[in-house]
């Protein structure tokens, strides 16, 4: 199993600062939250850590190959050894169930036809949605995609698998469910697993180790209980959720009667 | 029923009478019929606000204006009956009157600047739509090993841009080419040159028409399809989901794309050509008489190989400058759904803008090979 480091990590997106000099350190087998509000840039650094972008500065470790300095060639066989869950599942709409599963195997192995399909079913009985083979994309609930998604992105049987915002839009039941699956993959396959959500009781009730990322510096990190009882004004404003603090309700705007009147 | 807002002027009793709902809805023409207003200089006289019935912010405000301007001209009035709730919204509208700005008149951008940016972005355009084929001719390497080839996609893309377009474009093509003749016929008959229709319409359709006609369709059906594809699967993510497994997009995408088209179009072509010249025929049958054989006899005689490759030839580059151009602006569609239509428009325009302009640069090439 893989261990992640990103080191003096900065990145920036038109002349926005996202990351300033952002160490995190993703401990192999275990389950990393990263957290913090909405527009933190948390999605831009699993693209960061999957070398879909490039930092400004810094290096980010995977394994012990420095993921921006790889060619072409290795990063894409770097990229095999990760999976990664989308925010909206991304399943590949023009297939089924069964062959979004199938892709990578079939793609990355020569496994005979037969062997395909024991390991794809392997794979949905694990989600849960074995009985759902045959169905298309469009067909299925929110939380059945993400359960799919989340079937292909094991197949390839990866190290490291990331999370991006797994419970988002899910009704009480199938994130349980979620909660229970990440649980369990991580326990029973040691998979390094990385969860980036705002989502505070469900991933802190999870994770063994949470790094709060807010205005590009991490501003808290430690077990869920150390964070929990954290008293730096940003974490606590994030793990109970207060609606003014030191992140402000309001966007940067002129004075509000000046801008009214003017 | 809210009335509207006005203003009168009577003569005898020296008095500005305020009617009506002065309210933000009804204002309406208030401001123009206050500009017409006129009256005796350095007078002074009553202003009778009773018939007010509604006021709000907008109608206070704009009576403290005109009031002011009143004042600013030496005027001097009293202001009577005004309903003192009305008074307090106008007192206080008064009180803030410091810090109300209007705000000026937005002028219309600088028209140097303005195409100055968008020749620069276009330039930009250009040279990432020319990266962009890098990518696929660098990506194209690795199906220097026939095991790598996706053959599987490219049938598909086959089929679904080479045989489901065949009916559209051999109806276009044979009723292009009943035009032709028809236009064509009507000079010739006038020089009983009807003969010559055979030379005339193997020469356009072979050489100009069925390229041409194919390669925008084609650019219309396919091109505009290609940008919507690839433009929904990068909002959908699908194609950071490629990248994930460790597959370059560009490779599963693009190259079967181009490739697909590759094929289909040449064919394409021919058949375009085949259907051209038999509207042809049609017309000159009925129109000049000439008998469906005497015309293939003739297009046999008249009409040399060369005018049919000079045609086809053209036809791959057409295809890679479709597949290029719906493949790149699909790239290019950012996260919404805005996008994704001005992404294929954009990229309809552009590939049919390049068919012409390589169509020409073909005609130039041949006539200074001597072609």
């Amino acid at each position: 199993m893989i261990p992640v480091k990103i080191n003096h990590l900065s990145f920036s997106r038109n002349s926005h600062v996202v990351f300033n000099d952002v160490n995190i350190s993703i401990d192999p087998g275990k389950v990393t939250a990263i957290m913090g509000p909405s527009g933190t840039g948390k999605t831009t650094l699993l693209r960061l850590i999957g070398a879909q972008l490039r930092p400004d500065a810094g290096q980010i470790l995977v394994g012990d190959q420095d993921i921006h300095r790889l060619s072409q060639k290795e990063l894409y066989l770097a990229r095999r050894k990760m999976g990664m869950l989308f925010q909206n599942a991304a399943l590949f709409t023009n297939l089924s169930v069964f062959e979004n599963v199938a892709f990578p195997l079939r793609e990355h192995t020569q496994l005979s036809e037969s062997m395909i399909r024991r390991i794809v079913l392997m794979k949905l009985q694990a989600v849960g949605l074995r009985g759902a083979r045959d169905l298309m994309p469009s067909e299925l609930s929110g939380g059945m995609s993400r359960r799919v998604a989340l079937a292909r992105a094991i197949a390839l049987d990866p190290q490291l698998i990331m999370y991006d915002e797994p419970f988002t839009g899910q009704d009480p039941i199938s994130m349980a469910v979620l909660v229970k699956l990440i649980k369990d993959l991580n326990t029973i396959l040691g998979i390094t697993s990385v969860i980036v959500s705002h989502d505070v009781p469900e991933t802190s009730s999870i994770s063994d180790y949470i790094y709060l990322i807010s205005d590009g510096k991490v501003a808290g990190k430690g077990s869920p209980a150390e964070v929990s009882v954290d008293s730096s004004p940003e974490v606590k404003q994030f793990m109970h959720g207060l609606p003014d603090g030191v992140v402000p309700f309001h966007y940067p705007a002129k004075d509000y009667r000046e801008d009214i009147l003017s | 029923m809210a009335r509207s807002a006005n203003i009168t002027w009577e003569r005898e009793q020296s008095c500005l009478r305020l009617m009506g709902d002065w309210l933000c809805t009804t204002l309406g023409k208030l401001p123009a019929t206050l500009d017409k207003l006129s009256f005796p200089r350095h007078t002074s006289f009553m202003v009778d606000a009773s018939s007010i019935e509604k006021l709000d912010t907008a109608g206070a405000w704009m009576m403290h204006r005109y009031f002011s301007q009143l004042k600013a001209f030496n005027y001097s009035f009293e202001v009577q009956g005004l309903n003192p709730t009305h008074q307090l919204l106008l007192d206080r509208i008064e009180a803030q009157s410091s810090h109300i700005r209007v705000p000026e008149h937005p002028q219309s951008p600088p028209l140097l600047p303005f195409i100055g940016r968008e020749f620069v972005q276009k330039v930009l355009h250009f040279l990432e739509f020319h990266s962009f084929i890098g990518l696929a001719l660098a990506t194209f390497k690795q199906w220097f090993k026939p095991k790598n080839i996706q053959w599987n996609s490219i049938l598909k893309m086959i089929e679904e841009t080479g045989c489901k377009a065949l009916p559209i474009i051999g109806l276009l093509s044979f009723l292009i080419g009943i035009v032709l003749a028809y236009q064509m016929g009507l000079q010739l008959r006038d020089y009983s040159a009807n003969a010559y229709i055979v030379d005339f319409s193997g020469l356009a359709i072979l050489r100009e028409f069925g390229p041409l006609i194919t390669a925008i369709i084609v650019a219309g059906r396919t091109g505009s399809a290609f940008t919507a594809q690839i433009g929904i699967m990068k909002i959908n993510e699908e194609i950071d989901a490629l990248r994930t497994f460790g597959l370059s997009p560009v490779e599963r995408l693009v190259l079967p794309r181009i490739f697909g088209l590759l094929v289909a179009i040449p064919l394409l072509t021919v058949w375009a050509d085949a259907f051209g010249i038999m509207g042809c025929m049609f017309m000159a049958n009925h129109m000049l008489d000439i008998s469906y054989m005497d015309f293939l006899k003739r297009f046999q005689e008249v009409v040399p190989l060369k005018t049919y490759t000079l045609g086809l030839i053209k036809t791959p580059v057409f295809a890679v400058l479709i597949a290029q151009v719906g493949c790149f602006q699909g790239f290019q569609v950012a996260y919404s759904a805005d996008s994704v239509g001005s992404q294929t428009t954009r990229s309809v325009v552009q590939s049919i803008f390049l068919i012409i302009i390589t169509d020409a640069f073909f005609s130039v090439l041949y006539s200074w090979q001597g072609l």
